[in-house]
């Protein structure tokens, strides 16, 4: 049964990464790395029943990595909200103050 | 190679994948930003509902909560406080979505070659799905207490920290009102702006 687990992990970053690569509204690309990071959670629970030494610790850890994406979203969307007000625009291919 | 036993455990992860895969797809290819936030909410609880049958319920209850609960609506807040008109409006660039489409494949086509040919070991089984949230919280205050404490540190400079990037600031003094975050995005206009004043 692992393996179907981290294959579906695999779908899930794999998805997530096209999505963060493709898409050009700056929110979309913040929900596609919160995929991404939700591929890398169920990799570790799965891990965490099916390993060689089961244990909560992979559980444990998960939320840790729940917690940290939490944080990193709510400053996401207050730079986004920023960057709105000083340019007019959430399209990522517009910010590029760093290439001229 | 696929030696799967159709048993009860299948038959709810294969639900609960096809509602993952389905919600992944859609976020992907749906025209509005709203509908994308929708389909991500129904990814996340699909995700919970996998979590649970591999017996990590508090998790799965966090999942729901945090993910489906508290980021979805700051993701919907996010689009509100944007745009959300210009929809569907969207150039395409075909060769950047091809090479992207590529790099993706290939990261997936390594990644199942890898989980098909690793031969896992038997597991031994598995205890702390009975009193789940109990044996979580011994272990977060006993083995895992200064993490634990360093993430509440964390989270409050992350949110105190998002408050003071989002706050809109009072206007100035000299009544040039308006570009007023940390961002220096308008700077440069602003600038052309006082060089055509002062030429007047």
């Amino acid at each position: 049964m692992l393996p179907s687990y981290l294959t579906m992990a695999a779908i899930l970053f794999c998805i997530g990464l096209y999505g963060a690569l493709v898409k050009r509204n700056a929110v979309v690309v913040l929900l596609s790395v919160e995929l991404m990071l939700s591929g890398v959670n169920l990799n570790l629970i799965a891990f965490s029943k099916y390993g060689v030494v089961p244990s909560l610790t992979g559980q444990v850890f998960s939320l840790f990595t729940i917690t940290v994406a939490a944080a990193e979203a709510a400053v996401g969307v207050a730079i986004l909200i920023a960057l709105f007000r000083a340019r007019g625009t959430v399209n990522v291919d517009e910010y590029d103050e760093m290439r001229r | 190679m696929f030696n799967i036993e159709f048993n009860g455990e299948f038959v709810a992860f294969f639900i609960f994948s096809a509602i993952i895969v389905c919600g992944a797809v859609l976020m992907i290819s749906l025209q509005k930003v709203v509908h994308m936030v929708i389909s991500m909410a129904g990814v996340f609880l699909g995700l919970a509902g996998m979590f649970v049958l591999l017996e990590a319920e508090f998790v799965a209850f966090v999942q729901v909560l945090i993910y489906a609960g508290a980021v979805s609506i700051l993701m919907i807040f996010g689009i509100m406080m944007t745009n959300h008109q210009d929809a569907g409006t969207e150039k395409v660039l075909p060769l950047h979505e091809g090479l992207a489409a590529i790099g993706a494949l290939a990261l997936f086509g390594l990644l199942f070659y890898a989980i098909r040919t690793t031969d896992f070991p038997k597991p031994l089984p598995f205890q702390g799905g009975e009193d789940n949230t109990m044996k979580i919280g011994q272990l977060l205050y006993t083995g895992y207490i200064v993490p634990f404490e360093l993430l509440s540190i964390l989270l409050t400079v992350a949110f105190i920290g998002a408050i003071a990037i989002a706050r809109r600031l009072p206007e100035k003094l000299d009544g040039t009102a308006g570009e007023d975050t940390g961002i220096d995005g308008g700077s440069t206009e602003q600038a052309v702006q006082l060089q055509t004043k002062e030429a007047e």
